[in-house]
């Protein structure tokens, strides 16, 4: 017990250096590129004015040195404070925070599905390897790993929302709804509905192979071998003692395929008009919001850094093999 | 208690042997043949069809077989959509194959000194790309785009920077495992350099599974050049399969045609070379054959 807090203790301090490594890398990307704030604001203004920039470089701190300004910077991310949007003249984190959950939603329903839908279609191929489902299966995973998701998106968009009008086209919300607590549920899941599966089907497509051959490498095991010799019901065999050892693969790709998840998720919500963090990301890019698109990232990175974080915990939770410093 | 430290290696794994079981995999087959039409067409379907991808060519939202009208239709402006097609696969072909090379190369040349060396360089070296790891791959790949600018360079930048933890990660296991290789502790007794061992006596080993993740890394530099062309973060004066996708997706639902064609011959591109991929691996390695 006391090795896996250590153990514990030891990621996350690596976790912090992680975030600290990342936010230094943001600034010096920062500093690489060319122009700075005031020249930006400079243009806004629409002067090159060698004393207002002076002025403003001088208000904004920019013209201290590197290290300071870095310090200052690593300071403000410590205090939450990922610095004001030039677009919104909002606080960044208040604007991630506001389309956190959407994100979160999404991704979250993506993955679920694909963990749960992808597992349960490579236990069922594993146990008969050589029927054309298992065969089939390589194939749709390598197709579903080769498609644009924005093209998949647009393609669902065509079929199920314009021709066939099942479901809606875009968006989170359809206003009719307002005040209806059902109503409201109803329709959010709706609208979920396509982005999920659009970002979710890219995944499911390498999981159910990953559950796949993990499932038929467990099968293969001696211990499976002892149950099956004992007598044990052939369902018992391969939901009991098999399916927890055939996840582990899929849990741990799962959990650390989160930053590919965000990126996925990104294009999905420009595609779905979906209002989460990516879409901001985007539209920081064509209003040259460089605080919110930095601070998305570093925002990001966080998410990631706690992603992999709990998915070593619960890889350590699920597979008792792996106990750090020995504690057996 | 048996080991002998001796590698027993299946002797059908050798290259000829490899190519053999390569070629008696149909799908790997088939993957091959789509693959090489589909560089053939890029290199001369733009001299070939003659029919400018930027110019109007005909009345704009001509669908597919519409009045004669160019084989694919064309799209909101009268472009022809296959001479945009023939055009677009050369970019993002090109974008992709330079991305992959240079991923490749940062993966190689981090992953090697970290395998091989090992102890406080391999801690630093993998410390450095966890830092890239964490750092959710297109979003990076907006922030260099939007820092540096659009532009074909930028953008294989962007992509090359992004990938590499990947390619690193892959060849640092491989050089773990084979530098405790007999043949390689042999080099070393002899007397080889560092570098001769690395490279000549470690890598071709290592070739293998470098080759197959190569594959992958090409595919995803497909999709994430294509992306970010959907996206409008490129160059807007170049014509790619992503670009088309990204400007006529406003009328994907009256004009399916427009984002249908340039999307299907990306699936069909990402499909081809993943079927090579996965036909090396099983080549490679036939114990795990159809996983």
């Amino acid at each position: 017990m006391i090795a896996l807090a250590r153990g514990i203790g030891i990621r996350l301090v690596l976790a912090i250096g992680l975030l600290l490594a990342v936010v230094i890398v943001v600034f010096s990307l920062i500093q690489i590129a060319p122009g700075d704030a005031a020249t930006y604001l400079g243009i806004q203004q629409g002067t090159g004015d060698p004393e207002f920039l002076a002025q403003v470089r001088a208000d904004y701190g920019l013209d201290r040195p590197m290290l300071v300004q870095l310090m200052a910077y690593i300071g403000n991310v410590a205090q939450l404070d990922l610095g004001q949007s030039t677009y919104f003249n909002e606080p960044v984190l208040g604007l991630i925070l506001d389309r956190l959950f959407a994100t979160m939603l999404l991704a979250g329903t993506a993955l679920v599905f694909a963990v749960v839908v992808g597992v349960a279609i490579g236990v069922f191929t594993a146990r008969r390897p050589e029927s054309p489902a298992s065969h089939g299966v390589t194939v749709i995973s390598l197709l579903g790993f080769s498609t644009p998701v924005f093209w998949s998106g647009l393609m669902f968009i065509l079929v199920f929302a314009a021709k066939w009008g099942i479901l809606p086209v875009g968006g989170i919300e359809d206003v009719r709804y307002n005040g209806n607590w059902f109503g409201e549920t109803v329709d959010l899941l709706e609208h979920l509905v396509l982005p999920a599966i659009s970002l979710g089907i890219i995944y499911l497509a390498i999981y159910s192979r990953l559950a796949r051959a993990s499932m038929l490498e467990v099968l293969e095991s001696d211990y499976i071998r002892t149950a099956r010799a004992k007598g044990a019901h052939e369902r018992v065999v391969v939901y009991k003692h098999a399916l927890r050892n055939a996840v582990i693969p899929v849990v741990t790709a799962a959990g650390l395929q989160v930053g590919n998840l965000l990126s996925g998720a990104l294009l999905v919500e420009f595609v779905f008009a979906w209002p989460g963090i990516g879409r901001l990301a985007v539209s920081s890019i064509f209003r040259s919001d460089s605080p919110t698109l930095l601070g998305i990232m570093i925002f990001s990175a966080a998410m990631v850094i706690v992603a992999n974080l709990l998915t070593d915990l619960v890889y350590r939770l699920i597979d008792p093999r792996i106990r750090v410093g020995g504690s057996r | 208690m048996t080991d002998l430290g001796i590698a027993i290696e299946p002797t059908e794994t050798g290259g000829r042997g490899a190519l053999r079981m390569f070629l008696r995999n149909k799908p790997a087959v088939l993957g091959l043949i789509v693959f090489a039409f589909i560089v053939l067409v890029t290199i001369f379907g733009p001299g070939l069809y003659a029919t400018s991808a930027k110019k109007m060519v005909a009345p704009p939202f001509l669908g597919p077989g519409d009045d004669l009208g160019p084989l694919l239709g064309t799209d909101y402006l009268g472009r022809d959509i296959l001479a945009g097609i023939l055009t677009g696969g050369r970019t993002t072909l090109l974008v992709a194959a330079v991305a992959a090379a240079f991923t490749l190369t940062i993966g190689l040349v981090v992953g090697s000194l970290a395998g091989y060396f090992g102890g406080w360089i391999d801690t630093l070296l993998m410390r450095f790309t966890e830092i890239f790891q964490v750092m959710p791959s297109l979003l990076f790949a907006l922030v260099v785009i939007f820092l540096l600018g659009p532009g074909t360079w930028n953008e294989t930048l962007a992509i090359g920077l992004t990938l590499w933890p990947l390619a690193a990660r892959l060849t640092r296991a491989e050089f773990l495992r084979l530098r405790e290789m007999e043949y390689v502790k042999a080099s070393r007794a002899i007397g080889c350099s560092d570098l001769r061992i690395m490279f000549r006596t470690i890598l071709p080993n290592a070739m293998p599974p470098l080759l197959v993740s190569a594959t992958l890394t090409v595919v995803i530099a497909i999709l994430f050049h294509a992306g970010l062309a959907f996206l409008g973060l490129v160059d807007v004066n170049t014509v790619s399969w992503g670009s088309m996708m990204g400007k006529n997706r406003a009328y994907t639902l009256t004009a399916w045609w427009m984002v249908f064609f340039p999307g299907t011959a990306i699936v069909i591109t990402g499909l081809s070379i993943s079927l090579i991929g996965d036909g090396l691996q099983d080549a490679f390695n036939p114990k795990l054959r159809g996983r």
